[in-house]
């Protein structure tokens, strides 16, 4: 069984389409904006499907009114860490809302060796399940 | 139904990508696209270029050399969009400027126009304006501007930043100063990112040119040096009806030619400073409009009242009292 049919994460918005060009994410970053959004740009090498927090990539960008800011933070994240995951989000500060509403995945390692379901027998026949990135055997840091 | 929804990646089909790329491209260079105009006028036609320029002309008494800088500007564009339309390559002009004059001859006002006129014209893409200081870029301990500066320069792409009293920046008596830190930042941005942000830097004469001195790549990667010349008393009684009008005021009969008086004799004292001491000018002289009509207890006023600055109230200036 494929446990990894398209051999790439899939997190967050657009992680089943291609990668998106640079001109693809200042559309979508132009229309957050739009709606008065604060991006912010964080970064990984553990994309983990629980491991929420990943790290802050400087702060999050707040009263912004064009996409190119944005845009120069991801390329300043791209050039400090080419295969790591990174990821844009967009945060609402509407009353109310006041969480996450956008998040995709603009940089992604070469390598993506997704993840394995171990199963650990109990007493009887019980199983417990639990899922391990191949890519986070290694330290941070050396792991794609 | 066995096609999944998603592309896997490598095995694309190039029928859905089309519209998405295309849109990305229109987005990215609104100016790119073949209008199909041929001539001046037909650009013109398609712009809002002479509503820009006719408006600036109201707006703004006197400033010459600032309106001839603003339409050569404006021309570049519609050569520019002629060139595209014909298929040569076009480069986007550096637009940093610098404005530098004495205390009141517009710099600030015009700054803030230019945001709005850069938009108008299509080189940039919000026309918002962020005006800073020195404080606003330089932090107070290491480690504390770079993050500062690089965020004031992202709430400023896509439209104006505007550095006021531009010279702060460089401290040359401490050489431990962090202004110098800003200003590498700034520059870095100005010349690589120069069709996301136009960066204009006002300050007095003087100090800026020593400011250029000491920072000479900050002086060459700025096309525009704009010298904003004193204003004549013509101009700053035509400056002074503008303000009166738009604070719904008029002068009395003699009251022009009482502050047209004034107005020659705050020239030639210390401290003038232009159309902001003509502000502060008629300020006073409104005040003591208010307290010409408050001492009539009983007087019914009128509209005409109101909005009338007497002779008077021109002529009670301690100016006049010296002569």
């Amino acid at each position: 069984m494929m446990t990894n049919p398209t051999g790439r994460l899939t997190q967050g918005q657009f992680s089943f389409l291609p990668d998106l060009t640079d001109a693809e994410i200042t559309l979508q970053i132009e229309y957050g904006l739009k709606k008065g959004y604060a991006w912010s740009v964080e970064y990984t090498d553990d994309p983990h499907p629980r491991n929420t927090y990943w790290e802050m990539f400087g702060m999050p960008m707040f009263d912004l009114q064009d996409a190119a800011g944005v845009l120069m933070e991801v390329k300043n994240c791209r050039k400090s860490f080419p295969s790591h995951y990174i990821r844009l989000m967009a945060f609402d500060s509407t009353r109310g809302v006041e969480s996450i509403v956008m998040s995709f995945i603009v940089n992604r390692p070469k390598d993506e060796p997704g993840f394995m379901l171990e199963r650990q027998e109990m007493q009887g026949r019980s199983l417990r399940y639990t899922t391990r990135g191949y890519g986070a055997d290694k330290p941070e840091g050396k792991r794609y | 139904m066995s096609a999944p929804s998603y592309s896997i990646p490598g095995v694309v089909s190039a029928a859905p990508t089309g519209p998405v790329e295309r849109a990305a491209d229109a987005a990215a260079s609104m100016a790119l696209v073949d209008s199909g105009a041929r001539s001046v006028a037909q650009v013109l036609a398609q712009s809002q270029v002479e509503d820009v320029l006719a408006e600036l002309e109201r707006d703004l008494v006197g400033l010459a050399p600032v309106k001839a800088r603003i339409r050569d500007i404006a021309a570049l564009l519609v050569i520019d969009k002629l060139r595209i339309n014909l298929g040569l390559t076009s480069q986007a002009p550096s637009l940093h400027m610098s404005f530098t004059g004495n205390p009141g001859t517009g710099k600030t006002t015009v700054a803030m126009r230019m945001a709005q006129i850069l938009h108008r014209l299509g080189y940039v893409r919000k026309g918002h304006l962020v005006a800073v200081t020195r404080d606003d870029l330089v932090g107070q301990y290491i480690g504390h501007t770079a993050p500062k500066t690089k965020e004031v320069l992202k709430k400023a792409m896509g439209g104006v930043l505007f550095i006021d009293e531009a010279y702060y920046l460089y401290r040359p008596e401490n050489e431990r100063d962090y202004g110098q830190e800003a200003i590498e930042i700034l520059l870095q941005v100005m010349e690589n990112q120069r069709d996301d942000l136009v960066v204009i830097l006002a300050g007095y004469k003087d100090r800026m040119d020593t400011f250029f001195q000491s920072n000479p790549g900050m002086s060459s990667r700025i096309a525009h040096h704009l010298d904003f010349p004193d204003y004549s008393v013509d101009e700053l009684m035509q400056i002074s009806g503008k303000m009166l009008g738009t604070q719904n005021y008029r002068f009395g009969p003699g009251a022009a030619e009482a502050f047209d008086r004034y107005l020659q004799l705050r020239i030639g004292q210390p401290h003038f400073a232009n159309a902001r001491s003509v502000r502060n000018a008629l300020d006073r002289a409104r005040l003591r409009q208010a307290s010409r009509l408050f001492a009539e207890r009983d007087r019914e006023l009128t509209r005409d009242d109101l909005t009338t600055i007497e002779a008077q109230d021109i002529l009670a200036s301690r100016l006049f009292k010296t002569e």
